[in-house]
């Protein structure tokens, strides 16, 4: 069986630009669910600040963030000196639905 | 450079062996609130990997039912604090997350908004516009002569100027409201967009407002309406004056900023920046 994928929730706290109803349903679903995972209050005020704790995220396998634009997330961590693997799944809560977001993010690979 | 440096605390919500699960919707709730306050949490249950912990302190929640175990962080790097949550409301548990932190430092949403430009290095062909177009200094050179945002808290704050000027579409701000400039995928008309290389220096010649508003009347039809030099250039005033009203720079010390000779030198040295850094590659 293979390791299960990291999942990191980004609530874009320091500025209202994702849906509120959208990252809402987001965590609600993921709280319902027996999955671990990470949230942060925001990717942009830790890029901001070169915050080292984005190194320990980009390092994780199976890496799946629900952010926003992936390219915007990209760039943040390689801004920040730690760029994200290739195959870092990004899901844009800005764009996308909480549905389609949350079963990928918990979609098993076994 | 960045002066918002205190890093938040990481809670972890541990619903593993020896802890009861919290119900859903009271889970949901409390890490609503601690995400809105700044912290970082955790959610520590099953089916997904975490992330390996730093250099913070680590507090952990979790409904131990009074028997909240103390632990120790085999590196010693980490001091971890414990505390049972047990029969404990949202509310209840958010307060007492406030109270552990006590008086430690720790940026919170609502009073700074994290506002600087992030490079597309995908897209970027290193021309140093936006080193010569921004006025604050926000924009340097590496080492190995790469643009770079070298000074983040020197952006003021909705002003995304510069990416509008950008010839690439390569200056994202991602918590600008409209696409591109947020980061969303770019359209064939703004592919068309980076054919376009402006050249500072001849628009500055004259006057700089009127030299910037006359390329743009040339350039309109391929210009988007999210990426206009007319657009940047306001906003690139409004921003100075913000900032005389709001009284952070003297108006004799912005009236030293702009002028059209600096202006022309700046460009004049981010040129020969790009010239050296195009040659050294």
């Amino acid at each position: 069986m293979s390791s299960p994928a990291t999942i990191l929730y980004c609530r874009c706290a320091y500025a209202q630009v994702v849906p509120t109803g959208v990252k809402n349903d987001v965590l609600q679903q993921l709280c319902a669910s027996e999955a671990s995972f990470e949230t942060v209050s925001d990717l942009c005020e830790m890029a901001a600040h070169r915050d080292p704790r984005l190194q320990a995220i980009a390092a994780c396998s199976k890496l799946r963030i629900a952010a926003c634009y992936p390219r915007a997330v990209k760039g943040l961590f390689q801004q920040a000196g730690f760029p994200l693997p290739a195959e870092t799944e990004i899901l844009n809560m800005r764009t996308q639905t909480a549905a389609e977001i949350t079963e990928s993010l918990l979609r098993s690979d076994s | 450079m960045i002066t918002h440096t205190h890093r938040p605390l990481r809670v972890v919500l541990y619903e593993g062996s020896g802890s009861i699960a919290l119900p859903a919707e009271s889970r949901a709730k409390v890490m609503m609130a601690l995400l809105d306050q700044g912290y970082t949490v955790t959610r520590s249950g099953h089916g997904a990997s975490a992330v390996p912990h730093d250099d913070r302190s680590l507090l952990v929640l979790g409904a131990f039912e009074g028997r909240a175990p103390a632990l120790e962080d085999a590196t010693g790097l980490v001091s971890i604090d414990t505390r049972d949550i047990t029969g404990l409301a949202p509310d209840a548990i958010v307060a007492l997350v406030s109270k552990s932190r006590g008086d430690k430092p720790m940026n919170e949403p609502g009073k700074w908004k994290p506002w600087f430009p992030v490079i597309d290095y995908s897209r970027c062909t290193n021309c140093m516009q936006c080193l010569s177009f921004c006025l604050f200094d926000v924009y340097g050179v590496s080492e190995d002569n790469k643009i770079q945002v070298q000074n983040n808290d020197n952006c003021k704050t909705n002003c995304p100027a510069c990416s509008r000027v950008c010839p690439e579409v390569a200056i994202m701000f991602p918590k600008y409201q409209a696409g591109p400039i947020n980061g969303d995928e770019i359209n064939e008309s703004e592919s068309g967009r980076e054919k376009i290389k402006v050249d500072i220096s001849s628009l500055l010649g004259g006057d700089i407002y009127s030299a910037l508003k006359d390329r743009s009347a040339a350039a309109k039809s391929r210009f988007s309406k999210e990426r206009s030099p007319d657009k940047a250039l306001d906003e690139r005033k409004k921003c100075l004056t913000k900032l005389v009203g709001d009284g952070f720079i003297p108006a004799d010390v912005l009236a030293s900023l702009p002028s059209t000779e600096e202006i022309l030198k700046k460009a004049e040295i981010a040129k020969a920046k790009a010239a050296a850094a195009l040659a050294a590659q």
